[in-house]
């Protein structure tokens, strides 16, 4: 219950600022992950059966590990934002939505480097 | 969390049946009822209306209830020709204006509820208090630096046109109350009404006030709650686009990156 009137509830801590800068990153890694995920697809279909030995000098290749690296960061990327949005939309208790959202990008750090270290193991 | 079923005290019952004393061609007219001071949960009352007595609109059904079957029945009307808005309410399963929806476009039992996801008044009378507080924060009127002239501020024909397609919105809230991201989030998210006459401001080329406006929208939750889903857009009674007046917003908001 609170007696405030309606207009300062809406208006409430004003404008963030910030909506427009997750916007434009959630477009951006679309564009980007729409020709890095075919490639991806299709290069792994490519390598089915191939030997351990195979891969390995398949991901060293430079071209290949930049690859690989631009489609894991800018997955990790959009994951990020696209749950931080899910997140925002269906959790009202501000402590909680605060939690997950800190705790997603842990997550989405974690696998980026997490991947992008793996790739650079592997192709180093 | 987001609440996904009803609480108790709003779960609707069955009502009562209700028929019109003349016997013309009846029809059956669902209609959603509550009522604050009868403690009791909502209910569905059916009327069994006659048609040949009472005019081709669903609004007219209504105003025959009201007047010859049940007095009690509550809602908003006034000019009965969609352009007031007061009589936007969910019919049929889509919101819309009771005045300008025919019953004849209508198969089966023409079923009536107030706006949804919104606090019930009464009957069908949903509260709009927020939904004009939100009209009211993006400053629905023209602000300017400049010197007022001695005359009309002028506008090429171009300029002017840019207007189409935003300025006839009636703020009948039919939009707003359909998009699901309001459902959820409307204590933060402005919803496709505001938001369309947010850019009808920021579209006029005689207000001085764009960049201000921009930045009052630049909010994860004021604008970009905004996801496409375009319920705001079918439902529409004047045939307007919100979802695409959102997006210009958007594309407006990037360009000055």
């Amino acid at each position: 219950m609170s007696l405030r009137h309606p207009l300062a509830r809406v208006k409430g801590l004003g404008a963030s600022g910030e909506g427009s800068h997750h916007w434009w990153g959630q477009r951006l890694s679309a564009v980007a992950l729409a020709p890095l995920s075919i490639w991806f697809v299709f290069a792994v279909i490519d390598h089915i059966g191939d030997s351990h030995d195979e891969v390995i000098a398949w991901v060293s290749s430079p071209g290949v590990a930049v690859m690989l690296i631009l489609f894991v960061g800018f997955m990790s990327y959009h994951a990020l934002l696209g749950v931080q949005v899910v997140i925002e939309d269906y959790v009202h208790a501000e402590s909680l939505k605060l939690v997950l959202v800190i705790l997603v990008k842990g997550l989405a750090l974690l696998a980026g480097l997490g991947g992008i270290f793996a790739i650079l193991r592997v192709a180093l | 969390m987001a609440a996904f079923s009803l609480p108790a005290g709003s779960k609707i019952r069955e009502g009562r049946q209700h028929r019109d004393a003349s016997s013309g061609r009846l029809r059956a007219v669902k209609v959603y009822r509550w009522d604050p001071d009868s403690g009791e949960n909502p209910r569905i009352d059916t009327f069994e209306v006659d048609m040949d007595a009472c005019g081709p609109m669903v609004l007219d059904a209504l105003i025959r209830i009201k007047n010859h079957i049940d007095s009690t029945l509550t809602f908003r009307r006034s000019c009965r020709e969609g352009i007031c808005g007061s009589c936007a309410m969910n019919i049929d399963g889509v919101n819309t204006l009771a005045c300008t929806r025919s019953c004849e476009d209508i198969k089966g039992e023409i079923r009536i509820y107030p706006l949804p996801h919104m606090s019930v008044v009464k009957d069908l009378v949903p509260d709009l208090n927020n939904f004009y507080a939100q009209y009211a924060s993006i400053k629905p009127w023209l602000q300017t630096d400049s010197a007022a002239p001695d005359r009309e501020r002028l506008q090429s024909e171009e300029e002017r046109a840019r207007l189409d397609g935003l300025y006839e919105c009636i703020l009948c809230a039919s939009c707003s109350t359909s998009c699901p991201s309001y459902w959820w989030n409307s204590d933060r998210y402005l919803g496709p009404a505001a938001l369309l006459q947010a850019y009808r401001w920021i579209a006029d080329s005689r207000d001085d006030a764009t960049g201000e406006r921009l930045d009052e929208l630049d909010d994860a939750f004021k604008l970009y709650r905004c996801h496409t889903i375009m319920n705001c857009t079918n439902t529409c009674p004047k045939s307007l686009n919100p979802a695409k007046a959102i997006a210009e917003i958007k594309k407006t908001i990037v360009s000055r990156k």
